[in-house]
């Protein structure tokens, strides 16, 4: 009798992950170059003037002349794209005509403040957004699958602007439970010293906790409503993936082993919704990350979101490609990290 | 001695046209001895084998006069009581270990946790795990733990299946169709392990398949199910003397290795034997 199986995979283990490696690097590094290509020609088509940023509209025709030929705009475009990736690459994404800062420096300091940010919602997006999904499956129809279903729904549909100033007014104004718009108090500013540019992580570090209580009254509610839009999706995509489990053979084969319910729901159907769920997870968190203008201006936050928005106001076309251009590479590296995760939870995807 | 005593057990579906049984009025009685159930698709052999273990799914309902596993009546079997017999007492096997399996669970984790259910201790629960998987011949144990269902084949995963259903010594097992998925080759080996074991255990076991000659073969009683009923109960040495007209049509159907009747005959169907 024949009976194979598919065992090779154990045998010769590290050369495929070396070389699964090497396709990954070749398809990220593909995948950044035609981002960079994309974000230079959007830096050629839009119609604003680079030199006219530069030297304002009352320079003399000989001074644009210069400065344009400065810029490298006399050369021709695949020239001017090997320059702009030199630079790209060697970390140099021009200068703000804002700020008058090197646009790296400014990302370097609003970006910082999205990630706290979205990494706290995230958090709780996932974290509640999972087992409402799960509890909406488990009990499709009933009533508690049509509260999550309504939850998810506000959360998905109502103005986040609103949700925000309303959470302003009743948390913080009325009921003096959380602090207000900005990232800390006045008073605590200073007293932490910056390394991450993460308040909560830098205070709890230096053992400020104060600070750290402070820092965290200032992101929970905004994190919250970011939190709770994340949510609506999140909880929808699981109750579908969870449907989708709970109807498999292998959940009867679990009940026939007499295993207990809640470890049928949780660890044998959940373990294999979670694969999909990984991808909606990333995409979720990407999405936070790119920063939320309406978030960001209601509760003062200085993050990415308001930066880019500040830029894309005044013209500063600098500023915002390299914005769109840490975007977009925020974006290749989650999908990344959700594929890794992908072959981690799957031993299915695993072998080839 | 009755291991299970089943009177007029039916199951019911709602569908567009009303609702509809599935299951109807299947009564008998069985031993520590091998019975099978024969059908076609749709006949409600697979779901009479559910509603034993209480498994029939949500949107359905079961009902009988009498529905007792040794001496214990399931039809208001609380949840507790199900997990007790579940898996200790009673079990299944499935038709595909494609399905059947957990796909991200190793066959590790899925054994132990069968094999868990009667000894709490992991290190032991794990040699008896190992042993299972030796007496289901196959040779190399320890990889087939270690593997993930999708890295068998259809025949070890059906036995490593096997091996999870049978490692609690249930009294009752149904297999449900569980060579149908796997090559003919294959086939023969998994049903004389799963008969060895039955019969050296003494278990009683129900055998739900379309196949008439195999369940003949393999069965001490057949019953035959046509929509949702048993038209006839017999011997399976009997076979040859059924007296059915939907049996015997069945059994014209049977191509034979000598060549014999050649385009097969199709079954002619009467609307009395649904009634």
């Amino acid at each position: 009798m024949v009976d194979t199986t598919s065992g090779e995979g154990h045998r010769g283990a590290l050369p495929a992950l070396a070389w699964k490696l090497v396709k990954i690097f070749a398809s990220v590094a593909l995948t950044f170059l035609g981002l960079l290509l994309v974000t230079f020609l959007i830096g050629r088509v839009v119609p604003v003037d680079p030199v006219l940023a530069v030297i304002g509209d009352r320079a003399s025709q000989s001074v644009y002349d210069r400065v344009f030929i400065e810029l490298g705009l006399d050369k021709p475009l695949y020239e001017q794209f090997w320059i702009y990736l030199q630079k790209i690459l060697s970390g140099d994404l021009g200068t703000s005509f804002l700020t008058k800062k090197p646009i790296i420096d400014d990302i370097a300091r609003v970006f910082p403040a999205t990630l706290e940010l979205a990494t706290v919602a995230i958090l709780i997006g996932t974290s509640f957004g999972i087992p409402l999904g799960v509890l909406a499956a488990v009990r499709q129809g009933r009533l508690s699958d049509q509260i999550v279903r309504v939850v998810g729904l506000i959360g998905y549909s109502a103005p986040i602007f609103w949700l925000g100033l309303l959470g302003l007014l009743v948390f913080y104004a009325r009921l003096h439970w959380v602090a207000g718009p900005g990232r800390i108090d006045i008073g605590f500013e200073y007293s932490i010293t910056s390394r991450s540019g993460l308040m909560l992580l830098d205070s709890a570090m230096q053992g400020q906790w104060g600070a750290f209580r402070n820092a965290f009254s200032h992101i929970i509610l905004p994190a919250s409503l970011l939190g709770y839009y994340s949510l609506a999706y999140i909880s929808r995509m699981t109750r579908s993936f969870m449907l989708a489990e709970l109807a498999q053979e292998y959940v009867i084969t679990a009940r026939v082993k007499g295993v207990a319910e809640w470890r049928i729901i949780w660890v044998h159907a959940l373990r294999n919704a979670a694969v999909p769920l990984v991808t909606v997870v990333a995409l979720s968190y990407a999405g936070l990350l790119e920063g939320s203008v309406l978030t960001e201006t209601v509760f003062a936050w200085p993050g990415l979101g308001q930066y880019l928005t500040n830029s894309l106001q005044n013209a500063d076309m600098n500023a915002v490609l390299g914005g769109t251009l840490v975007i977009g590479a925020i974006f290749v590296g989650l999908n990344l990290l959700s594929d890794l995760l992908y072959t981690l939870l799957d031993p299915r995807v695993r072998r080839r | 001695m009755t291991l299970l005593n089943v009177e007029n057990l039916s199951v019911t579906f709602p569908s567009r046209h009303g609702p509809q049984r599935v299951v109807r009025d299947v009564s008998f009685r069985l031993g520590r001895e091998r019975l099978g159930i024969v059908g076609e698709s749709g006949s409600g052999k697979s779901q009479t084998g559910r509603a034993i273990l209480g498994l029939t799914p949500t949107s359905g309902t079961a009902t009988a006069d009498r529905l007792e596993f040794d001496g214990i009546d399931l039809r208001n079997a609380s949840h507790a009581q199900w997990r007790k017999l579940r898996g200790a007492r009673m079990s299944m096997v499935m038709q595909d270990p494609k399905f059947s399996l957990n796909p991200v669970m190793t066959i590790d984790r899925q054994l132990v946790e069968a094999a868990r259910r009667i000894t709490p201790n992991r290190a032991e629960a794990r040699d008896k795990s190992l042993a299972m998987l030796e007496a289901v011949q196959i040779r190399d144990p320890a990889r087939v733990m270690a593997a993930y269902p999708h890295e068998l084949s259809g025949g070890m995963g059906q036995r490593a299946m096997i091996a999870m259903m049978l490692i609690t010594e249930p009294d009752l097992l149904i297999a449900d169709e569980p060579t149908s998925a796997l090559d003919v080759t294959v086939q023969i080996e998994v049903l004389r392990i799963l008969d060895d074991l039955v019969t050296s255990r003494g278990m009683g076991l129900i055998f739900i398949s379309h196949d008439l000659r195999l369940v003949s073969s393999f069965c001490d009683r057949v019953l035959v199910m046509y929509a949702g009923r048993v038209v006839e109960e017999l011997r399976a040495a009997e076979l040859s003397q059924a007296k059915h007209p939907y049996t015997r049509g069945l059994m014209g159907c049977l191509p034979r290795i000598d060549g014999g009747t050649r385009p097969l005959p199709t079954l002619q169907r009467d609307e009395a034997w649904a009634r």
